[in-house]
């Protein structure tokens, strides 16, 4: 943890550190002490004052029924992208860690979707559904399916779903594939040796001890859909129809920004600082206990 | 020893089938959006759009690229530049002195400084959007390369990653250091600068492609057309009114703005990958 053997300056460490910190305490800090501080007022409509409140832009949002939606379907949307991009990258793991040859050409063809950035993630799928010239959403018309999820909530949420999920699946493959070619084939081969098929195999020896890591991926997907998803989002949905698809950081972007009402949206950005608190706790906790295996 | 459950025969081709189909099913999106980069505005209007690629690549990628919708593509490109490498470069610099001196020196509030780095995981830009965007307008910073940069620099993951490694480098290095009669600038220049490369490396490949992939801030803070990023510029090429989008220039535009990140992870996979387990520890 510490050095036996160090520099001796009373100056150089905090020059040293100056940079990090100024930037920490200006934009981090700052806005932060802004966010707990404006939660608590209300500015009135021409911005010249504004009213203490004490609680009460709190008290208003729990008890909001569009904040509320947006809380539930943020729980939906992260848990849909949790369980596709995990559900998808643990199937090709598995498929990849079968094969010796080729086995790393797959690698690499599977790894390069975590590079698209989420937006530029959510113009690609964008253009596949596009209601009037996309040709995913011409062809389900051929089929008798009428796609368009401009209208339709809960389309609009399977697109931004498959979007944020597509590109997260090269992450959870990538560890996936590690922790599967961590266990010992010794133990695999044991029970094959006993009569085992793959399934029985898969589910009562591999998944038990793949279960750190996907414990680990578990909190880093919900993080990500959580608050990496924006750009999905904005560029695919715009949060609609009718707030179909606004997720808690979606709302304070858009209460804050286009509707701008910062008592509110000051407020919803207190409530995910404790959100996001909290996932970090969880995230550490783990980790401490992965350094004791 | 091995070869016990590996598949063979018919199994082992049908796990390949299973790996190409699932391959084929993810490269689709980029697909398309190749083919649409190739062909005229009235054959997308006019679906199914063509499944193969058409004659225009140039055309529609020089359209792209000089000219655009809002602003030429290719001053958008040197904005993401810009911004991708001032955060990278930033964020390893402040990034690795701090580690620096929170590892090799004793001094007053030391273990507060680092407790005040760690609690920045705790802040992204997206819970703190509005007061964050108040603060750099406040800087006179909105449509500025120094608002794009600064205030994305600071780095807890890169610090703490460069203090795990200084925690492993052998005391027995300071020790002849200081016998030589070297400070700690010159131990650090000419010694622990050196050995950091590789994480140096690693972490370069990934706080590039999340610098270079920054859509919010940007989104904030960038007004004018001439500021705007590629990633984040693209969004801003669709008409809103019920014009039809010029989908071939669009589409040329969502693979150039992918092209620099996923070009380092395809050839630098090996960097990429240990920065990307390193950053997780």
């Amino acid at each position: 943890m510490h050095k036996r053997v160090v520099f001796n300056s009373r100056v150089l460490p905090y020059l040293l550190l100056a940079p990090q910190i100024l930037v920490t305490l200006v934009f981090f800090f700052w806005p932060a002490g802004q966010a707990i501080y404006q939660s608590a007022y209300i500015p009135d409509p021409f911005g010249l004052s504004s009213q203490f409140v004490g609680f009460g832009n709190f008290e208003f949002l729990l008890s909001d029924p569009y904040y509320l939606a947006s809380f539930k379907t943020t729980v939906i949307f992260s848990t849909l992208v949790t369980l596709v991009s995990m559900g998808a990258a643990l199937w090709l793991a598995v498929m990849a860690d079968r094969v010796i040859k080729g086995s790393s050409a797959y690698k690499m063809l599977l790894v390069w979707p975590y590079a698209v950035a989420p937006a530029v993630a959510g113009v690609l799928w964008l253009f596949m559904f596009n209601p009037n010239v996309g040709l995913v959403a011409w062809y389900l018309k051929v089929l008798g399916y009428n796609w368009n999820h401009v209208l339709d909530g809960e389309e609009a949420m399977g697109l931004v779903v498959v979007a944020s999920a597509w590109r997260q699946i090269s992450y959870n493959f990538l560890f996936f594939l590690a922790g599967l070619q961590a266990i010992p084939k010794s133990v695999i081969e044991a029970a094959a040796i006993d009569g085992a098929s793959f399934a029985r195999r898969f589910w009562t020896i591999v998944f038990p001890l793949l279960s750190p890591t996907t414990f680990f991926l578990l909190v880093v997907n919900v993080v990500y859909a959580f608050f990496e998803t924006f750009g999905v989002i904005h560029t695919i949905t715009g949060g609609g129809p009718q707030q179909a698809t606004t997720i808690l950081v979606y709302k304070v972007f858009s209460d804050g920004f286009v509707g701008q009402d910062l008592g509110s949206s000051a407020a919803q950005s207190v409530i995910l600082l404790f959100v996001v608190g909290l996932l970090t706790v969880v995230q550490f906790r783990y980790i401490e206990r992965k350094v004791h295996y | 020893m091995s070869g016990m459950v590996e598949k063979r025969g018919l199994g082992l081709w049908l796990t390949h089938v299973g790996l190409i189909v699932g391959i084929a099913i993810i490269c689709f999106p980029i697909y398309m959006a190749f083919v649409a980069s190739t062909v005229t505005q009235p054959e997308i209007a006019r679906p199914p759009m063509p499944l193969i690629p058409g004659p225009h690549l140039i055309e529609n990628y020089t359209a792209a690229l000089t000219r655009g919708v809002n602003s030429p593509v290719l001053l958008m490109l040197f904005n993401s530049s810009v911004m991708a490498l001032g955060i990278t470069i930033g964020k390893i610099v402040i990034s690795i002195i701090s580690a620096y001196a929170i590892v090799y020196f004793r001094f007053p509030f030391r273990m507060a400084f680092f407790w005040m780095i760690f609690l920045t995981l705790m802040l992204p830009v997206e819970v703190r959007i509005v007061p964050t965007y108040e603060v750099v307008a406040g800087f006179g910073m909105l449509n500025s390369y120094t608002g794009l940069i600064l205030p994305l620099v600071a780095s807890a993951t890169a610090t703490f990653l460069f203090r795990q490694f200084f925690l492993t480098v052998p005391d027995e290095l300071i020790e002849a250091a200081r016998v030589d009669g070297a400070g700690p600038v010159r131990f650090f220049l000419d010694i622990l600068l050196p050995m950091s490369r590789t994480n140096i490396a690693a972490l370069f490949v990934i706080l590039f492609i999340y610098g270079w992939n920054q859509y919010l801030w940007p989104l904030l803070i960038t007004t004018k057309p001439e500021m705007n990023t590629i990633v984040m510029g693209i969004k801003q090429m669709f008409p809103s009114g019920d014009d039809i989008a010029d989908w071939p220039v669009i589409m040329a535009t969502t693979l150039l703005a992918m092209l620099p990140p996923v070009a380092v992870v395809i050839f630098m996979q090996g960097l990429f990958v240990k920065g990307l387990v390193e950053s997780e520890k």
